[in-house]
């Protein structure tokens, strides 16, 4: 099955984070995404820039509404996903565990609906 | 009796053996098809057609020499077909049918029928059924359900929700189940401790509704409390020397056997110090007390059920009330408030420690607790604070305490206790 790892954490407590440690959570990840790769796990990933860059398009009466945000008064945002291929959901929430941001963000595993 | 059975046809005999075999393995036929299809809704619709397919072939040709395999394979035949049927109709998923056909398929029949086997099907399918990614609801529903062969009525009414919701709560487990990809496997080593902790919370849970129901008019389900010591049991058998799990299935045992001495045939409650010791269940007490020794004696980290089973005991042994090892108690209640502090612990190591310390110490501790917040509407709280105080001799005090009590009590044998006490008040003068 495949999963997709949406990795949660707070953008606040990260801008107040010095440049070292910021260069070693990099390489934590780093380290992890190698690991996925040699595991055959790893299907996909990236970092996503922060929230404030987002952007919301919706259609409503047939006109395309593209509106600043979402900003949702929440603790975490999220920063960034893997996508992972794992026999099953204890498999996936152990690779979910490895992740660096599990240690004080929080990773949601959401099984892919499989289109075919 | 005998006659009546000489009199049945052999079709009628073979019916109701039928019905018995039905009852008794319910369970483990479920458990491995759900191995052997990897699905659980698919799993309970087949057995349901190999129980149809039994009552209908087992009068004419005979109850064969082992129906529980017999039960499986057609079962399991069953699904097949039913996947197949479903193939054709929908040829969009041909990777998903083609691999449930060969799952099925490729398992050998017969040694997947050995007792062995089954065990170790019905152990996967408490972890399935307990893993944490469930909520505990859906945990205890999906356990009384699958394992314990209740129906989606009786697991209703056991929770006090109507059938439509407690089956809307089972689809809705079934789903994540086989959505979120939950195995249906035993947990690796590293997780098994863990895994262990949470099928024992959902056990432990079944068993508390049980024993103290949190409201409505009865204080004991004795249906929750049987299944809750049965699985107690088979989890023992299965997975033979764990600690926790001996010491739950003991705390449960020792709970369990004094269910008679707890409440009066008009429903009122007995306080643990007025109860008839010869209406306790003495077997089921000796069993509980050896369980408690061999808990105790495993290596490894205590078991917070292992501690409260051993405080079971030590009620259990005094041969009265007055003749209770209070101090032990304490003691131990101190090692519980150690490994798993709650407001409960607390509140009860208060109860033991007026015993041995007398009312006013036990007094502070219960006004320390209440003073932290959290359980201001814990009715058990107010209870033990006016009796404390009732010992002390502050009437007034005590008083308002009960009523606090009964403001805050949703039982209705609680409340009746509750409003004795009050009126007690009234009638006999204060104690010491």
């Amino acid at each position: 099955m495949q999963y997709l790892l949406l990795i949660y954490t707070s953008e606040s407590e990260e801008a107040k984070m010095s440049e070292a440690t910021v260069a070693g959570i990099i390489g934590e990840y780093h380290e992890f995404t190698q690991s996925i790769i040699q595991g055959g796990q790893y299907k996909g990933g990236e970092r996503l820039k922060p929230v404030a860059t987002a952007s919301t398009v919706r259609i409503r009466n047939g006109k395309t509404v593209i509106t600043d945000g979402p900003f949702a008064e929440t603790r975490e945002q999220l920063g960034g996903f893997y996508l992972i291929e794992a026999k099953n959901l204890d498999e996936a929430t152990a690779i979910a565990a490895r992740i660096p941001s599990a240690k004080n963000g929080s990773i949601e595993v959401r099984p892919i609906w499989p289109m075919s | 009796m005998t006659q009546q059975a000489e009199a049945q046809t052999p079709a009628a005999t073979a019916a109701s053996t039928a019905e018995t075999v039905f009852r008794q393995e319910a369970g483990r036929v479920l458990a491995t098809l759900i191995r052997l299809l990897g699905d659980f809704q698919l799993a309970e619709e087949a057995r349901q057609e190999a129980f149809t397919a039994a009552l209908e072939q087992w009068p004419a040709k005979g109850i064969p020499e082992n129906p529980r395999a017999w039960l499986v394979d057609v079962g399991r035949n069953k699904a097949i077909d039913f996947i197949r049927r479903q193939a054709l109709f929908r040829s969009k998923y041909p990777d998903l049918e083609t691999s449930a056909i060969e799952q099925a398929a490729a398992a050998p029949g017969e040694d997947e029928a050995d007792d062995a086997a089954f065990g170790d099907d019905r152990l996967r399918l408490i972890f399935t059924c307990c893993h944490p990614a469930l909520n505990i609801e859906a945990q205890v529903a999906l356990t009384l359900r699958a394992i314990c062969g209740l129906s989606t009525e009786a697991v209703a009414r056991a929770f006090l929700v109507s059938e439509e919701t407690m089956a809307q709560r089972l689809v809705r487990a079934k789903k994540k189940i086989r959505d979120a990809g939950i195995p249906y496997e035993t947990p690796p080593p590293h997780l098994l401790d863990e895994r262990i902790a949470g099928a024992l919370a959902a056990v432990y849970l079944v068993f508390s509704e049980g024993y103290a129901v949190t409201s409505g008019e009865n204080l004991i389900r004795e249906d929750l409390c049987s299944e809750a010591i049965r699985l107690g049991r088979l989890l023992d058998a299965l997975l033979p020397n764990r600690a926790a799990i001996q010491g739950l299935l003991a705390l449960m045992l020792l709970h369990d056997a004094r269910r008679k001495a707890r409440v009066t045939p008009g429903g009122d409650i007995v306080l643990l110090e007025d109860q008839d010791h010869t209406l306790w269940n003495w077997p089921q007490i000796d069993e509980g007390l050896a369980l408690v020794e061999r808990a105790l004696r495993i290596k490894g980290k205590v078991s917070p059920y292992t501690v409260q089973a051993a405080i079971a005991a030590l009620h259990a042994r005094a041969p009265r009330e007055s003749a209770t090892d209070w101090p032990q108690i304490v003691g131990l209640y101190e090692v519980l408030l150690h490994i798993q502090p709650s407001p409960v612990v607390e509140l009860n190591h208060a109860v033991a420690v007026s015993m041995v310390d007398g009312p006013a110490r036990a007094l502070n501790l219960v006004d320390s607790l209440a003073a932290r917040g959290g359980i201001d509407d814990y009715h058990l709280l107010s209870a033990a604070r006016a009796k404390l105080l009732h010992r002390l001799g502050r009437r007034e005090e005590a008083l308002d305490a009960y009523r606090t009590a009964l403001r805050s009590a949703r039982l209705e044998p609680e409340r009746r206790l509750l409003a004795r006490r009050i009126a007690e008040f009234d009638e006999a003068p204060t104690p010491g």
